[in-house]
Parts: structure tokens; C-alpha cells; sequence
């Protein structure tokens, strides 16, 4: 018998929590992620199935927060559905009995690193990572930018000072190190 | 440079990336019979305005969209941004 170790996108057994004074930058190792693309002619349906799933369908630059499945939009027609990892490991599969043939799902939970960013710096970090304007967005704003060369998603919660961020999972030392470097830099 | 794009709004160039004439929409048929020629002409024959053009530019570090930009070459300003896929299927492509 193999015996396996799970490891984090950062390689640990556990997920990496950094703490500053004014900030903390914790690995998010709980995701399940999934993508869901509407396929041509059948948006209504796939808008109606997300409907039921989240509450409402996320427009352009949004995402719905919701429990325990939430979403972002992506692009076009195209969206990003998470949920806790423990609950929902098989969230595609779950996704795709839902939408059927109105959508194309494609498991995700192995593509991204997801960090959590919390603390009243928050917004002057945000600001030395990316383009995203952080000050003007409210909760439930998601936005794709480019971190460290890196095409990341950025998304404002519920708490003021709470920003997530999905990166590369192949590159999450390089975002890491990124988000330790603009914490360091604003202390 | 800002581009308003159609869904997000105003953007800064920087997260474009240029892809070339709006023209290449318009793929020859490669079963006609003057395939041959139209695809040396698509390929390699552009036009080179000093004023309006069409332009594809790719939402590279936004989300990811392909817009038709249409531009003033000698003056920057911009009079009309639309998704790329909405202009290929009003010219019957992508239907």
C-alpha cells in the first residue's frame, strides 16, 4: 500500500498562516472550486440552475456570497463556483447533475491557491499588489488582475477588511511571496 | 490609453494585449476555390489606415474577452468598443 501524504498548494501538511501586526495572510486549503461555462443557447437554463444553487446568477466584476456554495463571474457566460472542501469534494460532479446539458463544468479545486487576506492594511496592500481599485470596491466584488506576472482573481468579502485571493496553484510560492513582500513593504 | 469594455467598464490598456486587424473575423472558406488566394491575402495583406480602425484587442489580465476596438490611429481616441464574439455572429460567424 502507498501511503500518501496530502499535501497544501504551498506544500505543507498544513495550511501556512502568516501574521503581521497589521495584517494576516492565511493559506485557504478548505476550497472546492469548479468552473461553469453556459453553453451556446442554453444560457437561460444554466442561468436558472445557478439561480437555484446561489440565490442569484453573479453579473460582470461580481460574485455572490453565499453558503455553503458561492460564485464568481469570470467572463463571459463563464463562472467560478466554491464551496467548503470537506462537504463538497465533489462539487463538479455535483454541479454538472444540476446543469445538465446547459453547461460545460470542469473541476477546478486543483488548479488555484487561495489566500485570505485580513487586517486594517488590507487596502493599502491590495494596492501594492495589483491594479484592482480596492478603495472603490464593496463586498461581493470580484475582479481578475495580474499579481507578480500572475493572473489572480481578487475578490472584496463580507468583512471589511477580508480580501481573497485565487492564484495559479503551480505559482503559489511565487504568489506568496508576492503577499509577504507588500505586507512586509507596508508595515 | 483607456478602453471602455463593454461589460467591466474603463480599463487601462496595459491589461490588453493587441491581437491584430478586426479583419481576421472574416476567415476564407478553405473549401472555396480560390482558397489559395484568399488565404495569402487574410494571412499576409493588410491594410495600414492614418485614422479609423477596427482593431481585436484580448482582455488578457481581465477576463480573458476578445473586443473589437475601434480606434483613431493618429489620434488614440476611441469611438466604439463591442465583444468580439457579438460582431462575429451579426457577419454570420460563430452562429
Amino acid at each position: 500500500m502507498h501511503d500518501l501524504q496530502p499535501v497544501t498548494a504551498l506544500g505543507g501538511t498544513s495550511p501556512q498562516v502568516d501574521t503581521f501586526d497589521h495584517i494576516t495572510i492565511s493559506e485557504n486549503d478548505g476550497l472546492a472550486l469548479a468552473s461553469v461555462a453556459a453553453r451556446r443557447g442554453h444560457e437561460k437554463a444554466c442561468h436558472a440552475g445557478l439561480k437555484k444553487l446561489l440565490g442569484a446568477v453573479p453579473g460582470p466584476g461580481r460574485c455572490q456570497l453565499h453558503d455553503p456554495e458561492a460564485g464568481f463571474w469570470i467572463g463571459p457566460d463563464q463562472w467560478i463556483i466554491g464551496a467548503p472542501r470537506q462537504t463538497h469534494e465533489l462539487l463538479a460532479d455535483h454541479l454538472k447533475d444540476l446543469l445538465g446539458d446547459s453547461a460545460s463544468v470542469t473541476e477546478q479545486t486543483g488548479a488555484w491557491v487561495t489566500f485570505d487576506v485580513i487586517g486594517p492594511a488590507m487596502p493599502d496592500l491590495c494596492e501594492r499588489l495589483c491594479a484592482v481599485p480596492i478603495r472603490q470596491m464593496v463586498a461581493g466584488d470580484a475582479q481578475r488582475t495580474v499579481i507578480h506576472q500572475l493572473g489572480c482573481f481578487v475578490i472584496r468579502r463580507q468583512a471589511d477588511d477580508h480580501i481573497r485571493i485565487l492564484g495559479p496553484r503551480a505559482s503559489a510560492g511565487t504568489l506568496h511571496h508576492a503577499l509577504i513582500l507588500a505586507a512586509k513593504s507596508t508595515a | 490609453m483607456i478602453i471602455d469594455h463593454p461589460l467591466l467598464g474603463p480599463r487601462d490598456s496595459a491589461e490588453f494585449t493587441y491581437m491584430g486587424d478586426a479583419k481576421l473575423i472574416d476567415r476564407p472558406d478553405w473549401q472555396a476555390a480560390t482558397a489559395a488566394q484568399d488565404f495569402y491575402e487574410y494571412a499576409y495583406l493588410r491594410d495600414n489606415p492614418a485614422g479609423w480602425h477596427e482593431e481585436l484587442w484580448f482582455h488578457e489580465a481581465g477576463d480573458r474577452s476578445w473586443l473589437v476596438v475601434t480606434r483613431n490611429t493618429l489620434t488614440h481616441e476611441i469611438s466604439k468598443v463591442e465583444l468580439a464574439r457579438d460582431v462575429a455572429r451579426r457577419r454570420g460567424r460563430s452562429t
